[in-house]
Formats: C-alpha cells, structure tokens, sequence
C-alpha cells in the first residue's frame, strides 16, 4: 500500500544525512560564535561602578580577587551550551513536582499531549460526522456552506474570551480552543470526499441492495477516506499551532505555558528549551499520525 | 534569622530588646528554635520575662548571671503557667469545614505574605492545607475568583471595591478582610530617559499599569495630573499584566511604567530601566495589594474563612518585621512561586538597592507589610475611580467601603495575635501634600481641576 520511503538505508538518505548532520554543525557553531561575548575588563571603571556593578549581580568577584561576569545572569542571546546545559538540568528534574506551580518537564508534556489529544479526538469524531451528512446531502451542503465559509477562517484563539466566559473553566476552554482549531478543515473535506463520490459505487450498493448503515461503513467512508484523512492532518496542524497560545493565555500547565512564564523570566536560555520541546513534542506526535494514516490510506 | 526579640530570654548573653541588628555571635544558631511551635513557645517566655523585668533588659541579665539560667527558666517556669499562655497563643480555629483550598497570586513581592504563608508554614500553623495558584495577570484572577476555580485570592485593593460594583466584571459581593503591603511600587523609566527631570518631560510618554483598577493606575494618575499632565491625553496608560513588563521595557515598547515590584528592581537588574520615583514619594504607606475572597465562601465556611484570615494577618506582621526579610526572600524566589534571582528580592525587601543611575540607595521602608485595610483609603480608591469615570453608577462611598473591607474584624485577630490594634478605621491621608478628607468624597473629586467628570 504505502511506497518504500527513502530510507538511511539507501544511498541517497545516507548522503542526505550527512548533509543534515553537516548543516547541523555548521548551525551550532555559528550560534555559538555569534553569542560569545568578551570577557569582563574592568579597565576604566571606578571602585563604586564595580561595587554597584557587583551589587545589582552584573559581576561576581574570584577568589583571586579579579572580576568576572556573573554566569548566572544572562547578557544577550544564549549560546548553544547554556541551553543543552538548561536543557540537562530540566530533563534531570523531569518527574519532580515542586509545588503546584513547578513540574517537570515531564508532566508538562503530559499535560499538553493530553489537552490535545482530548480536543482533536473529540473535534475529529463530530467533524467526520457532519462532514459525511452535508456531503450525503447536496441540499444540506448547499444550506450549510456559508456558515461554514464565515465560520472557518475566525482564529481559534478568537474564540478563547468567549468560551471562558461561558464555560467558566479554564481546562475546558483549552480543549475546546483545540476543538475550535480542529473542526472545520475536517468538516469540509469530508463533506467534499463524500460529495466527490463516485456515483458508480453508490449505483453499485444500490444494486446490492445494501442497507444503509452498511452502504455508509462499506461504501462511503472508506471511498471518502483520503480525504478524511487529509482533512485531520490540516486539523492536526492547526490544532498544534493552537494548544500553545491557549496554555499560555489561560495559564494552564503545559509546555506552552513553560514559553511563556521563561518568557516573563527572561529565562531566554529557558525560552529556548521551551522552544525545542514544543517542537520535539509536534514531532513526535505527528510520526504518529502518520503511522495512523497509513491504514487508511490506499492508492487507487 | 532568628529576629532579636526571639532570642532564648534565659540566655544572659542575649539581648531581648528590639533592634534591627541581632545578637552577634555564632552560638545563638545552635539554640535557634527550628519549627514554628519552637518559635512561637519562644516567643511567649521572651514576652513574660520581659514582662517580669519591666523590660529591663540589664536587669535580666543581671539575674541570670547571678541565679543561672538553668535555674532562672525552672523558678519561672513554676511561677508562671506558660504552657496555658502557649496554648492560648497556638490555638487553632476548630472545625473548620474546608481545609484544602487553592488561592491565586500574581508573582509580585506585594503577595509576600500569602506566597510564604506555603513555604513557611502559616497555613499549616493554622490547620488548612493551602496550594497557592500563579496566575498571569489580573484578568485571570478575576476570572478564577469569580469562577470559583481558587477559594480565594491575592487582588489589588481596588478590586475587590470594582467586582462588588460590578465595574469590568460581573457583580459578586467580594470581601477584602486584610491589606498586604503598603508602599513597594516605583515609576520606572527606560534607560533612554535618564534625564526625566520632572513629569512635565513625560508628555507623549507610553506608560503601562497592571490593571485598570490598580492602585498603580490611581497613583500614576494622580501624580500626573497633580504636576499638569493629563493622564488620558497628554500619555498613554495601557494595561499589561506585571510579569510581561520588564520583556517590554527591554524591548522599548513603552517609555515606563508604574508597577509592582520586583519588576522595577528587576528592570535595573537587566539594566533596561531606572527607579525614577518610589511610590511611598506619593502617598507614603499607601495600600497597593490584597487577600480577597467572596462573600459567598466565607459565609458558606465561616471557620475555615477565620483560619484563613488568621494565617494572612500573621504572616503579614511576621513579614513587616525587617530582620524576618531576608529569609522571605530566599523562600519566595523559587519557580514555583515569583521565579525571580534572589539578589533581586533582597534588594527589594531590605530596601537596600541600585537605582540604575548608579546610586545604592537605602529605603527601608520602600515596601512594608500592615493587614489593616483602611475605610479611608477604600473611600480614596472610589474618588479616584469616580474622578477617572472608572464606574458609572451611584453608590454610598461609606457603605461601600464598610461591606468591601472588613478592617474591625481584621482588627480584632491583630489584637488577638499580640499585635497593635488602631480602634478607629477612617483617617485623614495626605497624599502628595494635598489632605484627603474621607467625610467629604463627592467634594474631594469636584476638587481636582483635571478629572474625567
């Protein structure tokens, strides 16, 4: 069913590799280069600069008795070792809770993971289901359209204010802003493999006198399942875009949030990390997906 | 840190009286009451002793020196019945009906008292199991109250006078039983104004508040329009939540801002900004941030309301005390709380700090710690939002303030905790020179030559 992918196995994906790992390197150290920064020289500073230089934490006195700038304190972009070490630091306490407001970083994954998940499958299921009644029906098609239009393109994040206000319950509201990102790319490319059907095979149900519960399991959904499918993984993609912000905005645990309060730190090695899970976390979930995808896909 | 007047009272070497500098030497450590119980069982024989002495300290340790310290606590242990003054001072409100409960905080050092409350055991001490909750701005903590997601929460004091009248938001009868902190707000500017000289140089100024109805907005508002500038038309004031400040001040998207701190300090400390002016310059002892909690809970829980109320009063005294900062600061800089260096906190609560001009200035009072929640300044906060056209409707500035800030009640546990009680709950405030009245607030408002009104 699903063609060979060019795997590491092959020639080529071992040459592209290499250029992956290559570009890699080459990205790190510019990084690194680009935020290195001098080193402390106290020439030309009076004794009271540096006493309140070393008071409001710029700079830390040696041993020696020198001045150096102060390690903790960050001064402009971080370079690619004060991450990886942040980012040790935090996989190192993944699965500690300090309190209500710090978990690790292994709970916020959860969190997030689980507040999507429960918002997409929710949105998937009741998008398939109105997606295949307006496209059964041309006239219902027709009669729906233009709700759908206006509905489709509002943010999800639009909707955030609203649904607060109504629902009163910040968990909820984040899902439901999930939900709100993942209904209508579903919606209506259900509704459009549904509508594209082939008019054969439904003559040929016909023909079989097949009833209709099992003209829909038999017929109808596997032929409009290309689409279906196309359809959840433009969902899956807003969907993803979406959890972020609204952990942020609702102050809810999860790795969005774990931006956002590194963010009001100016914790920016932090805000990286942050960065680099999220995207680790899309990742992964998408592979998923995909693995998902394959069983219902076929060529024709 | 163990405070001065904590110090073991049948010690002869130690000093009983009150001072900010504790009794040097190293030996006091290893006698240091370590739990809250040792603590406050320390605390009530240092109170009778002293009591006994006159408050002599020479006396006392005249005494000691001569009849011995091992004998000196066994007289007056059998003379004196501490463990009934103990008891009486460890008492916990029985039956309380509620004791996980979750309360929300802003992480600003004006939430001291209820973020160390956790770490610190105030809450333990006065049998409820609290979680405090960070929220990301005001607006959310609006919502979680009026939503009963928290049982309670860290307001600004005019909150919960705007949620009661129903100002931006639903109207929910809200109680504000304790004031937090006095003073502990600055105006900061952007390094690129170093030279700001008077408010005049301010004109076109981008400033930002922490929330519409903010002590911070009434303040800047104030001090603008006492020195000529219109503070809706000659600046701009937006609203952005305190955590996001400082990300905008580096960022130049606003020229300052007046704000609760650690975000001035902070501002300094990323050498974005400097303190132009403390708030404690405008209206010294000014209430800024609150405990609040709504009308509903506290009648529905009457006793787990009173543990409540008790930890907040007690923590807030224990906070107020200046050898009791340091330890404070250490406690509340964590992620978990106010995610802040902690060189940052101590600068702010010892009033020891750098002003970004280069000066290190030393304000011990620059923010202080009193739970009594004023009518007066309840009545101040409604002229101020009747003057900037805050609230729409009529209402009875006393009766207001006398159903929204429970200052007799508040009152009563100080005195029951051993600390100083005010009797009366109106006072006149000067404020940038000017008195204010609070018998006369219809005639404060028409007062101002630049309002909204």
């Amino acid at each position: 069913m699903a063609e060979p992918t060019p795997g590491i196995q092959s020639p080529g994906g071992r040459h592209a590799l290499v250029i992956s790992l290559f570009l890699f390197g080459i990205f790190l150290l510019a990084w690194h280069l680009a935020t290195l920064r001098p080193a402390f020289n106290p020439k030309g500073l009076s004794d009271e600069q540096l006493t309140t230089m070393e008071f409001n934490g710029d700079i830390i006195r040696t041993e020696e008795g020198s001045y150096i700038y102060d390690p903790k304190k960050a001064r402009g972009l971080p370079g690619p070792w004060a991450v990886a070490r942040k980012s040790v630091e935090e996989f190192g306490e993944a699965f500690q809770k300090k309190g209500t407001n710090d978990h690790g970083i292994a709970y916020l994954i959860r969190y997030t993971v689980l507040r999507f998940a429960a918002g997409f499958l929710s949105a998937s299921l009741v998008a398939a289901c109105l997606g295949v009644l307006i496209g059964l029906s041309a006239t219902l098609y027709r009669a729906l359209n233009p709700f759908i239009q206006v509905l489709k393109p509002i943010s999800p994040l639009a909707w955030m204010p609203l649904l607060l206000y109504s629902v009163q319950d910040p968990t909820m509201t984040a899902i439901l802003v999930v939900f709100m990102a993942s209904l209508w790319p579903t919606v209506a490319n259900t509704a459009f493999g549904v509508s594209a059907l082939r008019r054969d095979y439904l003559q040929v149900a016909r023909l079989l006198q097949l009833t209709w519960s099992r003209r829909l399991v038999k017929v109808v959904l596997p032929a409009a399942a290309p689409a279906i499918v196309a359809g959840l993984r433009i969902s899956f993609g807003s969907a993803l875009v979406a959890v972020v912000p609204a952990e942020m905005l609702l102050g809810e645990l999860g790795v969005g949030y774990l931006t956002w309060i590194e963010w009001n730190n100016l914790d920016i090695a932090g805000v990286i990390f942050a960065i680099l899970v999220v995207g680790g976390v899309g990742v992964l979930m998408d592979l998923g997906f995909t693995r998902l995808a394959r069983f219902v896909t076929y060529a024709e | 840190m163990i405070g001065s007047s904590l110090q073991d009272p049948f010690d002869p070497h130690s000093s009983l009286t009150h001072s900010a500098c504790g009794a040097p030497g190293g030996a006091e450590a290893a006698f240091a009451p370590t739990s809250h119980e040792e603590l406050m069982d320390r605390a009530v024989e240092g109170a009778v002793v002293r009591a006994v002495f006159g408050g002599n300290d020479l006396a006392r340790r005249r005494f000691l020196q001569i009849v011995g310290a091992g004998a000196a606590a066994q007289i007056f242990r059998a003379v004196f019945p501490f463990d009934g003054a103990k008891a009486l001072a460890q008492e916990k409100v029985k039956g309380i009906e509620k004791r996980d409960l979750s309360v929300a905080f802003i992480p600003i050092t004006c939430a001291t008292p209820i973020i160390m409350a956790e770490p610190m055991g105030f809450y333990a001490k006065h049998g409820l199991n609290v979680k405090v909750r960070r929220a990301a701005g005001w607006a959310m903590v609006r919502d979680w109250a009026i939503n009963k997601e928290v049982d309670a929460a860290h307001m600004l004091s005019p909150m919960p006078l705007s949620i009661t009248l129903g100002a931006g938001s639903q109207k929910v009868p809200y109680f504000m039983p304790a004031v937090e902190n006095i003073n502990g707000q600055a105006i900061t500017l952007h390094k690129q104004h170093k030279g700001v000289k008077t408010a005049q140089d301010m004109k076109g100024f981008r400033f930002c508040v922490p929330f519409r109805y903010s002590m911070h907005n009434y303040l800047l508002r104030y001090f603008l329009a006492e020195r000529g500038i219109h503070p809706d038309k000659d600046v701009q004031i937006r609203v952005v939540p305190p955590p996001e400040m400082v990300a905008n001040l580096k960022a130049g998207n606003v020229d300052g801002y007046l704000a609760p701190d650690p975000f001035n300090q902070r501002a300094v400390y990323e050498n974005a900004g400097f303190i132009y002016m403390l708030s404690k310059d405008i209206w010294p002892g000014h209430p800024c941030c609150a405990f609040a909690i709504s009308q509903e809970f506290a009648t529905t829980y009457p006793k787990t309301f009173l543990a409540l109320f008790k930890s907040i009063v007690d923590a807030t005294h224990f906070a107020s005390k200046p050898e009791n900062r340091k330890a404070i600061a250490k406690a509340i800089a964590p992620r978990n709380y106010l995610n802040q260096p902690v060189i940052v906190l101590e600068q702010v609560l010892t009033g020891r700090f750098a002003d970004g001009l280069g000066n290190i200035k030393y304000v011990p009072d620059r923010i202080d710690f009193d739970p009594f929640p004023w009518h007066s300044m309840a009545v101040w906060i409604l002229t101020q939002m009747k003057r900037w056209k805050h609230v729409d409707s009529d209402f009875d500035y006393k009766q207001v303030a006398e159903q929204v800030y429970l200052a007799a009640e508040c009152d009563k546990l100080s005195k029951e905790l051993g600390y100083a009680a005010h009797g009366q709950t109106y006072s006149s405030h000067t404020i940038m020179g000017k008195v204010f009245d609070p018998a006369a607030p219809e005639a404060y408002v028409n007062s101002f030559a630049i309002r909204n009104v």
